[in-house]
């Protein structure tokens, strides 16, 4: 069983992202950029299940700028078999949209007929969380999202969900498609040896047009602006007198 | 324009998140709310009764009982025919269905929206909530999720709409529900629709000392519990519990910060609280930069006398 794991190229999670003063969007200029936290994830997961001997191969596949093959070729350092690069554009602020990204996927599901598609739940730059069940629909497959446990077993997954109230076990009939939460693993680091051997595995660079994809945006984004600040408030100095302060709100 | 909103329910009661759909969907147009489930008759006749509904379509089947996305969505695909707008609630139930609606009509979902500035214009977060985009639709339907916490919500009684029934295609064979373990919170009250919050971080050490020191003082104040991603991660308390970008957006009255250093994910979750108050032994810990009240102190004497207090 191959399994596909698309990743995103984002803004580095440590990074506070700054929005420009001329409301087209958050400066991304010299600013370190990474792996999406939730698709590392989801390629450790692939890992593993090779791993355990439940795949045999694991194809990473990155929709984005020449850029992209960075991250890709982290995908390849931490385990990945192979990479498909699909270019766009460098134009800041120009991520293509989840919906033509899930269509992009689609095609290359078709071509490589993977038994599962891993990827992570959100990218933590648009945070839209709509690839995976785009993608699933696209394909008339099963979708297991915000994966907190994968269980792969013959034909089926099992699948435990992070929902609101806790967590909900479905069971999917393969070829399936998961997207990850926090807990589902935690990424190993690629070691020094594995970066090395990263930069001769296969990574092919195709276009959307390869695809017969249009990946003209529906939605156009008119202006971005900074949330409204919050004032700092006052420090109290001790208990008594954050309790006088509770009382004179009516909290308690 | 004509809207259909998803209404997230357990088969016998309507969720909270659902009242601010209704709200979100009302300044687009006219609402039908779809109750998808089984032996749901109970949750129908309860949404035909919200402030601000119309018409309610129910979907009883027991394909849809547990509300599987590859079931639901067809369906609600199948009814859009009729309609301009689909919208959600960017809960993970509405998270789960809402994007496969919109790849079965061939739209871009707008995801997690905190206004209705046009008729296809809205504002929603991007970035963890650090900018607030503002985006229109070019598409001809639009397909929506809405942030509970942004939106007034509608009135549970007050309305009087006519029941019909729905039906699509029932079971896709793709998937099936296995179990859940829903977390039973007794008497407290859910996180999403807390007047107050108390909430803990990865200060708290470990499952006993957060339940020893953050239980006592929610219970006294009839508190819902939050968690920082850090506090979850650790182990001290479920999944459920987290309180930022990835976990729970949440806004109540008060919102108290236990030993939360305030990282930028968690702030996403709860800064739109009316009043946040921060009790923390770090004074640059970036949780003192929102709240309205902070105290520096160690919590483990803070937190008790705190409680002890509050009689």
């Amino acid at each position: 069983m191959k399994i596909l794991v698309p990743v995103k190229r984002v803004i580095d999670y440590n990074v506070k992202p700054r929005v420009k003063a001329d409301g087209t969007g958050v400066d991304l200029a010299n600013v370190k950029m990474s792996m999406n936290p939730f698709d590392e994830i989801a390629v450790e997961e692939a890992i593993r299940i090779k791993e355990a001997g439940k795949a045999t191969e694991i194809i990473a596949v990155s929709i984005g700028p020449a850029k992209a093959q960075e991250t890709l070729r982290t995908a390849l350092a931490m385990g990945a078999d192979r990479a498909i690069l699909v270019e766009t554009p460098d134009e800041v602020g120009s991520d293509v949209e989840p919906l033509a990204v899930a269509k992009i996927l689609k095609a290359i599901a078709d071509e490589e007929q993977p038994g599962l598609v891993l990827l992570g739940k959100q990218s933590i730059s648009d945070d839209s969380n709509q690839t995976g069940q785009m993608l699933a629909a696209l394909m008339g497959r099963p979708q297991g999202t915000f994966a907190n446990t994968v269980a792969v077993d013959g034909d089926s997954v099992e699948v435990k969900r992070e929902v609101d109230g806790g967590l909900e076990t479905v069971k999917l009939t393969m070829p399936a498609i998961v997207t990850t939460d926090l807990r589902l693993n935690e990424p190993r680091y690629a070691s020094l040896p594995n970066i090395m051997k990263a930069k001769k595995k296969p990574l092919d660079t195709k276009a959307p047009a390869d695809f017969g994809v249009d990946i003209s945006p529906r939605l156009t984004t008119t202006n971005v602006a900074e949330p409204p600040v919050r004032q700092a408030g006052e420090k109290v100095e001790d208990v008594a007198a954050l309790v006088a302060k509770i009382k004179e709100m009516g909290i308690a | 324009m004509n809207t259909l909103i998803l209404v997230e329910h357990d088969n016998s009661s309507a969720y909270y998140a659902s009242l601010a759909v209704v709200t979100a969907a009302g300044k687009l147009g006219d609402v039908t709310a779809l109750i998808a489930g089984h032996d749901c008759g109970a949750v129908a006749e309860a949404a035909a009764q919200i402030a601000g509904v119309s018409k309610v379509l129910k979907a009883d089947d027991a394909a849809y009982a547990n509300g599987l996305a590859e079931n639901v969505a067809p369906l609600i695909a199948g009814l859009m025919e009729g309609y301009d707008a689909f919208l959600a609630p960017a809960t993970t139930s509405g998270k789960n269905i809402a994007p496969r609606v919109a790849a079965h009509l061939d739209v871009m979902q707008i995801s997690d929206i905190l206004s209705v500035e046009g008729p296809k214009t809205f504002t929603r977060p991007i970035y963890a909530g650090n900018a607030i985009a503002t985006v229109e639709s070019s598409d001809p339907k639009l397909v929506i999720t809405v942030r509970g916490t942004s939106f007034d919500k509608a009135a549970p009684e007050g309305g009087s709409a006519a029941i019909e029934d729905a039906s699509g295609q029932g079971d896709a064979g793709l998937s099936s529900f296995v179990s859940s373990e829903i977390a039973d919170g007794g008497d407290r009250p859910e996180l999403a629709s807390a007047k107050i919050i108390v909430s803990g971080g990865r200060a708290l050490k470990d499952s006993e000392t957060f339940d020893s020191i953050i239980n006592p003082l929610a219970d006294k104040l009839g508190a819902a519990i939050g968690a920082s991603r850090a506090a979850v991660d650790a182990g001290y308390v479920p999944n459920d519990y987290q309180v930022g970008q990835t976990g729970k957006i949440v806004a109540p009255e008060v919102y108290i910060a236990i030993g939360i250093s305030g990282a930028i994910q968690h702030l996403a979750g709860m800064k739109d609280s009316k009043v946040i108050i921060a009790i923390n032994k770090d004074e640059d810990a970036p949780i003192f930069q929102v709240a309205d009240i902070g105290l520096v102190a160690d919590l483990y004497a803070a937190v008790p006398e705190l409680t002890g207090a509050l009689d």
